[in-house]
């Protein structure tokens, strides 16, 4: 009943689907190690799919023979600038307005996916009527997959068989994790996250680093919305609240990760698995496969009391996390 | 040669428009000395190093500053980085190190791009210094699970690691052990021999005799003098810190009807770095009475109060008796909550530095911080009834200035807000009534209109505890004071013939033949 084929099936599909929220969860990171909470994560996931939508959109109807090269630049900009700008706009709001930022973020949620559907359905207009949208040559370019190497049988598909994003993912994890732990301004960035006071007290420009990491970092999480609707559903658009969800597991993801991006990637992956789950076990109704969405929030949960419980402190959130910083008498 | 660090000439500094932090202050620091700063609290010793640091900027004045024996020149420091680089180096009270990095990377955090990042050669240069001058740091440490000396050490290395001639520790001992205090005065002989300048703040006479070549001392943010440590001694120190004696004309009625109230008896507490806050304190305090309590800040004031209050766990062997006015019966307050203790009759009103802190709370009007006495009273509902009238009393009575009794209180002055606070602890008719820092950063009509409530509360015949900072206040107010000093009792002379001098010796010198007595 479980043969290979399925358990294959489950695995490619996990992995896509990590991909998306690994994308979410490492911009996440970033912004929330500089000691910035953005909860708008799963809006600027839908303006980074968008923006990369509407910009493709423009050019392959515009030009007859699109070039592919040229398509993948376009989206990968315009997703990363959207997005990118609605982290300028929490940080304008947090940093220098010093507004609340779970407020903040959670409207930019709202302002996200609002903008998003509101020229999805456009779009969708565009294709004339009751039609859907598609990008075929940018949607195509995202999916190609690596030659040879995809062919190489079970190994292969398990392995190899994904659009190359699925691979910069994990190049952008890993890039992440030496950044933060190695290098100068990734300890910079620490500080500022663990503890404003001192990073200022020591030369740092805690304002410069957080408006940084917060854009950059949602800039990063964009580009999971650009997969996510070029990849993912293939080059369409579907005014659903999918992404949404899946936005907000990328946030969870940060807190199953313990702020550690290496770890987002086989996290996102597990997260995937449980996601997908449900198809594969027999005799679920409607309702008890609601219990299995349920499954990667109950593994956050389990691993928020693990974490707690062992009070180690390389794993609980930046101690400046979520509190705006200004140097007060000074 | 000239052997002068740093020149501060004519420096004023103020907070807003009334409070003068420091007052023309001209000060000379010179190369391989330990000079100690001395003064009582707000005698603006901190805020001057501060313009030092980086953190302020004098309003006026001009800094001098000697960078590489190339003689002084005038500087302008804005930022803790200037001052880095000018070669000064301040450890502040409160340490800025990141809890979750090692040493190494708090000593690596935030420096110039032109030092290579290799934390192996920092951790070893951090070695090196530890070294030179016998410190212990162990650069892999978790800042976490350092004690507190481990990191006022990292605090230190990390300046010399930035090449800091100019040492400023401030009140580097409160939070130290005896033992690991001679540790750290080691540490800085060994930097003054390096040719260093140290300049240490403190209040504590004994270690300013110990460790310092020179004493400068600051009086309400004036500069009184320096003495070479070798020709000062205890007494001369002590009058320069406190002053001439300035007679204040509060209406002190004799003690009537005189009986005990609280028995305190060997009362120990252990603050959170498991020092003893207050060690084996005894006296009793007598109804009918105001006993005031004076000590360096810090010397546990605040224990004592939140211990009698019920907010501290006082150490095995401590207690504190009750006697109750109508029935003589004396009850153990030790191990009983806060609200059975204030349904007793304690009150406390306790002013904290920022006010707002403990008592009230900043957004609510004054009914509603009025009722946080009175909430439980009620089914469901709360009774507002009450309170409303208690606050529009406690606002006519006091002449609190406020809009209105909805008003939140955060958006009265300071003044104001201790009125409301006070006016509601006599409201609930205490029996003891413990004041701490009442009138701090009151003018003088609002301070006299405090100690006038305070001694009506003592012809009524409450036992009156004062915790109080200005020495003049506590000799006319009081009619006996309980001098603290280190958490130790240090003696509880009476108000009316002990001289300034006096308690100020008690203040900041343990006698020492009470221990040779036990």
């Amino acid at each position: 009943m479980f043969s290979m084929n399925t358990l294959l099936q489950l695995l490619q599909s996990s992995i896509a689907f990590g991909t998306i929220i690994m994308f979410g969860a490492i911009g996440e990171i970033i912004t929330e190690k500089a000691g910035n909470l953005n909860l708008g994560i799963p809006g600027v996931m839908y303006l980074g799919g968008i923006a990369g939508l509407v910009g493709v959109f423009f050019y392959e109807s515009n030009v007859e023979d699109p070039n592919p090269f040229l398509c993948v630049l376009i989206a990968i900009v315009c997703a990363f600038l959207a997005s990118a700008l609605g982290g300028l706009i929490f940080s304008f709001l947090t940093i220098t307005l010093r507004a609340n930022q779970n407020v903040t973020g959670l409207t930019l949620t709202i302002f996200g996916s609002g903008v998003a559907n509101f020229f999805g359905g456009m779009l969708n207009g565009f294709a004339g009527g009751v039609g859907q949208i598609r990008v075929e040559t940018t949607s195509k370019a995202f999916s190609a997959k690596l030659p040879y190497l995809s062919d190489l049988g079970t190994v292969g598909k398990i392995f190899f068989s994904y659009g190359w994003l699925v691979y910069v993912a994990i190049i952008v994890a890993i890039f992440c994790q030496i950044y933060l732990n190695k290098t100068r301004s990734g300890l910079n960035l620490r500080a500022v996250g663990e503890n404003p006071a001192t990073a200022d007290a020591a030369g740092i420009n805690v304002t410069k680093y957080r408006y940084l990491a917060t854009c950059i970092g949602t800039g990063i999480a964009g580009l999971g919305g650009l997969y996510y609707v070029m990849d993912y559903t293939k080059g369409t658009w579907a005014n659903d609240g999918s992404l949404e969800n899946l936005g907000w597991l990328a946030v969870a993801l940060v807190i199953f990760a313990t702020w550690k991006t290496k770890n987002a990637i086989w996290g996102a992956y597990l997260f995937g698995f449980l996601f997908w789950a449900y198809l594969y076990i027999p005799g679920l109704t409607r309702s008890s496969l609601e219990l299995f969405n349920m499954l990667p929030y109950v593994v956050t949960i389990i691993v928020l009391i693990f974490t707690s419980l062992r009070k180690k402190r390389e794993n609980q959130p930046p101690n400046g996390l979520g509190l705006a910083y200004f140097r007060e008498d000074r | 040669m000239n052997n002068i660090a740093v020149q501060l000439q004519n420096i004023t500094k103020t907070f807003g428009k009334k409070v003068v932090a420091n007052k023309d202050v001209t000060l000379d620091i010179r190369k391989g000395e330990i000079l100690s700063l001395l003064g009582e609290n707000g005698s603006g010793k901190t805020t001057l190093m501060n313009m030092l640091a980086g953190i302020y900027y004098p309003d006026s004045g001009h800094i001098f500053i000697d960078t590489n024996d190339t003689g002084l020149q005038e500087v302008s420091i804005c930022s803790p980085k200037d001052a880095y680089n000018l070669g000064i180096g301040m450890i502040h009270q409160h340490f800025k190190l990141v809890d979750v990095f090692t040493a190494t990377e708090n000593v690596a955090l935030g420096l110039d791009r032109s030092i290579p990042f290799n934390k192996k050669q920092i951790a070893a240069d951090i070695t090196a210094i530890c070294n030179r001058y016998g410190f212990k740091v162990d650069p892999n440490k978790k800042v976490y699970n350092m004690s507190v000396s481990e990191k006022q050490t990292l605090e230190i290395v990390k300046a010399l690691y930035r090449g800091a001639n100019i040492l400023i520790l401030d009140e580097p001992t409160a939070v130290l052990t005896p033992q690991e205090t001679d540790m750290l005065f080691e540490v800085m002989r060994n930097m003054k021999e390096d040719g260093k300048s140290i300049i240490i703040i403190t209040h504590k006479l004994n270690e300013v005799l110990a460790i310092s070549d020179r004493v400068a001392i600051l009086r309400k943010g004036e500069f009184v003098g320096t003495v070479d440590t070798s020709e000062a001694s205890v007494e001369i120190l002590t009058e320069m810190m406190v002053g001439q004696k300035v007679t204040l004309e509060i209406d002190r009625k004799e003690p009537v009807n005189v009986q005990p109230r609280l028995v305190v008896n060997n009362l120990t507490c252990i603050n959170k770095y498991g020092v003893k806050a207050l060690d084996d304190v005894s006296f009793v305090a007598n109804a009918g009475e105001i006993l005031g309590v004076a000590g360096i800040s810090g010397s546990g004031q605040k224990e004592l109060l939140e211990a009698i209050a019920g907010l501290q766990h006082p150490a095995k062997g401590s207690s504190i008796e009750y006697v109750d006015p109508a029935t003589d019966e004396s009850t153990q307050l030790i191990g009983k909550s806060p609200l059975k203790i204030k349904k007793l009759g304690v009150a406390l009103s306790f002013v904290p530095e920022d006010r707002l802190g403990m008592g009230l709370v900043g957004s609510m009007g004054m009914t509603d911080n009025m009722m946080l006495r009175s909430y439980r009273k009620g089914f469901f509902f709360t009774q507002r009834k009450a309170p409303k009238a208690l606050a529009t009393s406690v606002k006519d009575e006091l002449e609190v200035v406020t809009p209105s009794i909805q008003t939140p209180v955060r958006k009265l002055s300071g003044g104001n807000v201790q009125k409301v606070l006070v006016g509601r602890e006599i409201a609930a008719q205490p029996t003891v009534l413990m004041t701490a820092y009442a009138v701090r950063g009151l003018d003088i009509n609002t301070s006299y209109t405090i100690y006038n409530l305070l001694n009506e509360q003592k012809e009524s015949g409450v036992a009156v505890i004062y915790v109080g900072e200005d020495l003049d206040v506590l000799l006319a107010l009081a009619d006996r004071i309980l001098v603290l000093c280190d958490g130790k009792l240090n003696g509880i002379v009476d108000a009316r013939t002990t001289t300034k001098e006096e308690i100020g010796l008690l203040m900041t010198h343990i006698r020492e033949e009470e221990h040779n007595d036990d």
